[in-house]
């Protein structure tokens, strides 16, 4: 491998819209031939410099030089003009075409004014077979399998002439094997001359294919690495930026009577009619957190949509605090103290468009101490959501601004300071501290520990394993709408052992005495 | 004030201007005398009482189907039938007017059943949508046509006046809404419409509903999760914008402005009211000055008209170019982006020192 550079960004910075700064100063330089790593946790900005970089995003400041030259990239046609290409997480292909179509679609070979499909049966296989890519391209996208589609994905932009290729978060959709395949390809590509970006937050396959790699955290970069020279664990430090056991002085438990949430053989269907949740029963108790592991999409979001109410659509019997809650409403179970951290804080967790103080109060307005029979109580409110700020260290301008315009980290305060303040005895915290920075999370970790000396009953969901240990007094494992484990001594259990029962390797079946009585 | 508001702000009246400059540099191009035609449109109203009379009264109906649109679009219902709404609560007004000759009370009854029966009208799109999603939108647009058929119907067949054409029997005298301001037809209704704009604000801005309403319109999602009912939300929004709008049409019936129902076609004030809205960022209290702002610019556009040659439409191309300008999210949005990047760099000095 020569080591001339074929990409230099300098000093990218990127704001967007809503003031947020999701690329403070970032650097990258890439050699010809190799599988560049791009490594950060969620919300560290990788995506973003990736999309400035295909030129969906302009930048704020800095440069782009490519082969030595400063250019400006406009538009994703320019970036595939000047040989970028992009796989994105979610596929953009036409499901109702053929892969031959999907791959020539706006380059197509013409005959007159149609398009000559020959050519491009032709042209399809012909790239396919130079890249060792075993694919019919006669079949419809819609019928293959999710790895296929990726690789169509690949020749797509590689038929468009892709000098460099990149790679958002290929691995996160595709099942161990695909992974294989996709690596023996992605090495193949190496050693044709193509530089390839892999975005990944997953170590141990940035230690099995990368060259190098360039570490992102909070929009900066912190520095890039031969993958040969640096330990996982340096990596993850550089990621993370601290430690990654990180220890609370978490108290002696004092585990109450009252069992706030009672699940017995809840089954949820999707919309789809999938089985998304599986006969599963378990007691919460107040002064406790049960945490619930897993890789995302294996029942968990339905799951807590039941439980909260948003999904009325289930089998088997939920009691809060030994009310059954198969007729309330979400108001209804709302004002049994139940609190609710959603998933996605932009989607159900907040309005952008509001103020904080008229997103602090969506769950508590209806209080006596906030409104009448018809009227807000003004005055109240804005005292409190002075308050909620103060005491939340929610970092904004005043309580009317809007909450589209904070950090993450900062809405994410909203949303806790919110759903804390009502004086929950039930909490459903799902994924509570994703894509939010360190201070925040710790703040919101610390948060959820005293509500649970407070003898709050707590129910943790996170794929966080670090947070999942650190907080948790029992520990599930979510596998397939099952609990495939579940650890009372979470002390002593290993990310090995978590990980076997993730991956459903491993399976625990006597869940009774141990999830419930 | 932040600076997005700020920015708002100064979008809205930057599309203002380069939609008046524009429809200038038109008048230029089509007029023997444009400098006439532009000091007409621009200080015409101002020219007489009558002149400015003309104005007032012609805000009157503005007002009120703005607000109504403000308050369904506030809940992201959108909503079109304050047109039709607007029309039957004439017709209903109508209808009422003909038949009571009592002092006060038959004014007020011809209100009020006008405003039911808008209500009643833009909650049909309502009901469809909660019962079968039917988007609002469509229904709510065509629904418009049913409103104006109607309308024929009842004039040809039940209050139609067999000695005059297309036009119903004269309304009582009692019926009738007093002219506040002399020699103008500038009537009660004007302090009516500013009422209902204010009341409109304090529904939207201070009441627990309105704020149900406001959170609904800006994230479903989010109002669903926090245990709001969206359905009361869908329908009490429309029911409501259809009141008001129903009570416009009422008001505008009972003006010094008609003698009898002669409406055969739409007036077009439902349309206005999305123009309105537009421009009073869907806050009711600022209905008023964009209400003043249309209904000058056609009164000065109707009196140039009169007095030069450059033709009424003018106005339709400076409206035109007011909403699309004001709606269209990338208008000066690099203007944006500067200032938002500005402050954001500065937030970020600021850390660095602390």
């Amino acid at each position: 491998m020569d080591n001339q550079i074929v990409l230099q960004m300098n000093h990218i910075m990127k704001i967007y819209g809503n003031g947020v700064v999701a690329n403070e100063d970032v650097s990258l330089e890439l050699r010809k031939g190799e599988i560049h790593a791009l490594l950060g946790e969620n919300g560290a900005g990788k995506s973003t410099l990736m999309k400035v970089l295909f030129g969906i995003e302009a930048p704020d400041q800095g440069e782009i030089l490519l082969n030595g030259q400063q250019t400006t990239i406009r538009s994703p046609q320019d970036a595939i003009s000047k040989g970028i290409g992009m796989v994105h997480q979610h596929f953009m292909l036409v499901p109702s075409l053929t892969v031959a179509e999907n791959i020539i679609l706006g380059v197509a070979p013409k005959k007159g004014p149609f398009i000559d499909m020959d050519k491009a049966v032709e042209a399809a296989s012909n790239i396919a077979r130079e890249y060792n890519f075993d694919i019919d391209v006669r079949q419809k996208v819609e019928e293959i399998p999710v790895g296929i589609k990726q690789k169509v994905e690949i020749l797509k932009a590689l038929y468009r002439g892709a000098e460099i290729l990149i790679l958002d978060e290929p691995t996160a959709v595709l099942t161990p094997q695909e992974t294989e395949e996709l690596f023996v390809q992605l090495m193949k590509l190496r050693e044709k001359g193509h530089t390839i970006i892999f975005i990944s937050h997953k170590l141990d396959e940035i230690k099995q294919i990368c060259n190098r790699a360039t570490i992102m955290r909070n929009g900066k970069s912190m520095g890039t690495y031969e993958v040969a020279d640096i330990s996982t664990q340096e990596m993850s430090r550089l990621m993370v930026g601290r430690e990654v056991s990180l220890k609370f002085d978490k108290k002696e438990q004092h585990l109450t009577d009252n069992v706030f949430l009672k699940v017995r053989n809840l089954t949820v269907h999707n919309s789809q009619g999938v089985l998304k949740v599986d006969d599963l029963s378990f007691d919460l108790k107040g002064g406790e957190i049960l945490g619930i592991a897993g890789v995302e999409g294996n029942g968990q979001t339905e799951l807590v949509d039941t439980l909260t109410g948003l999904n009325k659509r289930y089998k088997g019997t939920i009691q809060l605090k030994g009310t059954d809650i198969a007729a309330a409403s979400i108001q209804a179970i709302r004002d049994m103290k139940l609190a609710n951290i959603p998933e996605d804080r932009m989607t159900s967790g907040c309005a952008g468009t509001l103020s904080i103080q008229e997103n602090l109060f969506s769950n508590q307005y209806r209080s006596e101490k906030y409104s009448g029979r018809f009227f807000m109580k003004k005055k109240a409110i804005e005292s409190r959501s002075d308050e909620l700020i103060k005491e939340y260290l929610i970092k904004c301008k005043s309580r009317k601004q809007n909450v589209g315009m904070l950090s993450g980290g900062n809405i994410q305060k909203v949303i806790v300071a919110r759903e804390f303040s009502t004086g929950p005895d039930i909490i459903i915290a799902n994924q509570p501290t994703r894509g939010i920075d360190v201070g925040a999370a710790a703040f919101i970790r610390k948060r959820l520990l005293e509500f649970r000396d407070a003898g709050c009953a707590i129910l943790l969901i996170s794929a966080d394993l670090t947070e999942i240990f650190s907080l948790s007094d029992r520990l599930a494992v979510m596998y397939k709408g099952k609990f495939a484990g579940f650890f009372t001594d979470v002390e002593h259990v290993t990310e090995d052992e978590l990980g076997q029962h993730m991956l459903g390797i491993k399976h625990d079946d006597v869940l009774e005495g141990v999830m419930y009585e | 004030m932040s600076s997005a508001k700020r920015f708002e702000i100064l979008r809205t009246v930057f599309a203002v201007v380069v939609a008046l400059a524009i429809s200038f540099v038109i008048i230029f191009l089509v007029s023997e005398q444009p400098l006439e035609a532009i000091k007409q449109l621009l200080t015409g109203p101002l020219t007489s009482k009558r002149n400015f009379g003309n104005v007032l009264e012609s805000m009157i109906p503005l007002i009120f189907t703005g607000t109504g649109v403000c308050i369904m679009f506030s809940a992201n219902q959108i909503n079109l039938a304050s047109e039709g709404a607007f029309h039957i609560g004439g017709l209903i007004a109508t209808c009422v007017a003909i038949n009571m000759t009592a002092r006060f009370v038959s004014p007020v009854t011809a209100m009020i059943c006008a405003g039911l029966a808008g209500a009643l009208f833009t909650a049909i799109p309502a009901i469809m949508k909660i019962t079968t999603s039917a988007p609002e939108l469509v229904s709510s647009l065509m629904i418009n046509y049913i409103a104006l058929y109607f309308g024929n119907y009842m004039l040809n067949n039940v209050i139609g006046d067999p000695r005059a054409s297309a036009a119903s029997y004269v309304l009582s005298d009692a019926s009738k809404l007093p002219v506040w301001l002399s020699r103008t037809r500038v009537h009660v209704g004007f302090f009516i419409a500013i009422g209902v704009a204010v009341l409109g604000y304090i529904f939207l801005y201070r009441t627990k509903m309105g704020y149900e309403l406001r959170l609904t319109g800006e994230n479903g999602e989010f109002a669903k999760y926090s245990g709001i009912n969206i359905i009361k939300v869908i329908m009490v929004s429309q029911l409501l914008g259809g009141f008001v709008a129903g009570l416009g049409g009422g008001v505008e019936m009972l003006s010094p402005i008609y003698q009898r129902f002669t409406w055969t076609a739409l007036l077009g004030y439902g349309w206005d009211a999305i123009v309105i809205c537009t421009l009073a960022k869907k806050n009711p209290l600022y209905t008023p000055f964009a209400a003043l702002f249309l209904a000058y610019l056609r009164t000065g556009a109707s009196i140039m008209s009169r007095r030069t040659d450059v033709t009424l439409e003018i106005v339709q191309i400076t409206q035109g170019i007011i909403i699309m300008l004001v709606v269209a999210e990338q208008f000066l949005s690099k203007y944006k982006h500067k200032m938002i990047a500005k402050e954001a760099k500065a937030a970020l000095k600021e850390e660095e020192v602390a």
